[in-house]
């Protein structure tokens, strides 16, 4: 049975997946699967493992050891397949300074080949839901913060993907921010995408998640829903759950 | 290859140009700046050293007898101030004195002879002498050639017919008005300007590395590569906006240069063949860009160290190698930048066709080493400089 088939019910599986960066192990044997249509949180404290998953499965690192599949595609043998079928909003606000956000967003369109069309249309749209349509044609190097990681997820997403792969999308947003990025990434689900979203926010992922993977150290220490967690542990929040499993809180390390 | 996806590239690299005052000045700016003040610097200064270059004709050599138009001629070469060169014809001297080979042209009539003899015969009845008149040409382009050549001829002249004796008020021998001829004169300037051509396009090494050590930084890089865009696509298209920027650099920098001045010597297709060299030429400081965006940590300390490949190539290559000492210049021939410089000075200063031996060896090399470099460049930087 191929990677494809055995996955047709699965957007990502992850099997057994070992990422060494020389001494560091930062993934430790992991595996994992995400359901199609799955909104799915990956919780944990900075440099636990959360980027590198996201790293394998976008093909950006090789792992050691193991394996991984997205849409049904091994991330190592059909990275092509996979990385039309993704939108990757990164950690890090990476935005051309030098072009305005309608420029930056209509230029990773394109490199989604997107029509025309589509692509103008799609890229009123998500401005106008970030609220950026009025600061659309001004220069990103001009922007805000909070607007720069705004245009940053439009860009990741303006090519309506498949799979979308939103690490830590609302770090250093105001509140309102967040709440029309939480708004947003809803209205993902209720399209029937797939998310994944890496946060160290408990409740950002309380509120959003289907089911969560907390990671620490490379490792899968918890799987399931919010209320399922909090059920098991007899807590009354995610962080709980978290101190609960290896005794410290979940934001130490930032 | 998708197309789009090279095209939106292209152009984003184009704005980049535009938008970023850094790349702006370095790209554009600059390469005007220099081409403006070295040619306003040096484009009125000659090429040539301080004697003058005198053409002379010797309509009087055909007969049996022609001491004194030899005697004449040895007395010029004598003077130290005048480099006499003999033509065998007015056209010939002519042709050269237009090109700004000659700063002047001698015309010896061909009854010379007869006419000194005749004074000599005669010294005090001018009725039985046979007069003449040697003709002088000038280039009236030079000023100092015009002011010295005609006196200095008018005293060899004297000193050759009438020796010790007191010059007469009479003469049997005159020098004409000089006719002033409009020469075309080379200046320091035009042996610098296929130099400057070269140079403009070797600040692209510092532009690349610059670019792509910041996407790196910003996770640009990175993130362009979770989007289905090929590392062949990404490359073609700074292939393609890095020889634009060449092209947009050499139009530049001869649009200045004529404002300034310089007017080359060549034709429509040997102006095309020097911006074809160094389209070819960017592609190699393309590589040049990425060798050095691998090797660097940050975008400032990729600045700095394009500078290991700016400076051999600038001081070795461009204008500035052909004032350098014979070591140096032999030392240029392993700078890419040599050979764009020989070619385009081959095709705009000596005139040369686009077909000749010298332009095409130069291209074949350059195109070598644009290849070696970028393909160097894109393997180094693939292997350890994306992270």
């Amino acid at each position: 049975m191929s990677d494809r088939e055995k996955t047709h019910k699965a957007a990502i599986v992850i099997d057994n997946l070992t990422k060494k960066f020389e001494d560091v192990t930062a993934l430790d044997g992991l595996s994992l699967e995400i359901g199609k249509g799955e909104l799915f949180g990956l919780l944990g404290p900075n440099g636990a493992g959360k980027t590198t998953i996201i790293n394998v499965l976008c093909g950006l690192l090789e792992p050691t050891s193991g394996s991984a599949s997205v849409g049904g595609y091994n991330v190592q043998e059909d990275s092509e397949r996979v990385k039309e079928l993704i939108g990757v909003c990164t950690q890090e606000t990476a935005v051309f300074p030098y072009l305005t956000g309608r420029e930056n967003v209509q230029l990773f369109g394109n490199l989604y080949a997107m029509p025309k069309e589509k692509l103008r249309r799609n890229t009123d749209e998500l401005l106008q839901k970030m609220s950026l349509t009025e600061d659309a044609d001004r220069r990103v190097g001009k922007y805000s913060g909070g607007m720069r990681r705004r245009i940053n997820l439009i860009m990741a997403l303006v090519h309506d993907p498949e799979i979308a792969f939103l690490d830590e999308p609302t770090v250093g947003m105001d509140p309102q921010s967040r709440h029309a990025v939480w708004g947003f990434i809803r209205e993902l689900k209720q399209k029937g995408r797939t998310v994944i979203l890496t946060t160290h926010y408990m409740e950002e992922a309380e509120e959003l998640c289907d089911r969560v993977g907390i990671i620490d150290h490379g490792k899968l220490i918890a799987l399931g829903s919010p209320g399922q967690l909090k059920e098991k542990f007899g807590v009354r929040n995610l962080e709980e759950v978290f101190i609960q499993l290896t005794g410290r809180r979940i934001r130490e390390g930032l | 290859m998708n197309i789009q996806r090279v095209s939106v590239l292209v152009k984003k690299d184009l704005k980049k140009l535009i938008r970023d005052p850094v790349v702006l000045f370095l790209i554009a700016l600059f390469p005007v700046i220099l081409t403006l003040a070295f040619g306003t610097s040096f484009g009125a200064l000659g090429s040539s050293p301080a004697t003058y270059q005198v053409g002379v004709v010797n309509m009087d050599s055909e007969g049996l007898y022609h001491q004194w138009s030899q005697y004449f001629i040895g007395n010029l070469t004598e003077t130290k101030i005048l480099n006499v060169q003999t033509y065998p014809s007015n056209e010939t001297a002519q042709s050269d004195l237009v090109q700004g080979k000659l700063q002047a042209v001698l015309l010896i009539p061909s009854n010379f002879e007869q006419s000194c003899n005749s004074f000599w015969n005669n010294p005090t009845n001018p009725s039985l002498w046979t007069n003449t008149t040697v003709q002088l040409y000038l280039d009236s382009g030079s000023m100092f050639a015009t002011q010295a050549v005609l006196p200095i001829v008018q005293q060899v002249l004297a000193i050759t017919v009438y020796g010790e004796l007191p010059s007469p008020s009479a003469r049997p021998i005159q020098m004409s008005n000089p006719s002033l001829v409009q020469a075309s004169k080379i200046t320091m300037f035009d042996h610098m300007a296929p130099g400057i051509f070269a140079y403009a396009a070797i600040f692209i090494t510092m532009t690349v590395a610059q670019s792509f050590a910041e996407d790196r930084e910003t996770g640009l890089l990175r993130r362009i590569n979770t989007t289905p865009t090929t590392p062949a696509e990404f490359m073609t298209s700074q292939a393609i906006s890095n020889m634009v920027l060449a092209l947009i650099q050499v139009a530049l920098v001869f649009v200045m240069a004529y404002l300034v001045g310089y007017r080359p010597n060549g034709d429509t297709s040997s102006l095309i063949m020097a911006f074809i060299i160094v389209s070819v030429f960017s592609l190699c400081n393309v590589g040049f860009g990425l060798i050095t965006a691998t090797i660097a940590k940050s975008s400032g300390a990729a600045t700095g160290l394009a500078f290991v490949f700016i400076m051999p190539q600038m001081f070795l290559g461009t204008f500035v190698g052909f004032a350098l000492s014979p070591t140096a210049q032999a030392a240029g021939r392993f700078v890419p930048s040599y050979y764009v410089t020989d070619a385009i000075t081959s095709l705009l200063l000596r005139g040369a066709p686009i077909s000749s031996p010298t332009v095409l060896l130069d291209l074949a090399v350059v195109s070598v080493c644009s290849i070696a470099a970028l393909l160097i460049g894109i393997a180094l930087f693939r292997k350890y400089g994306k992270a």
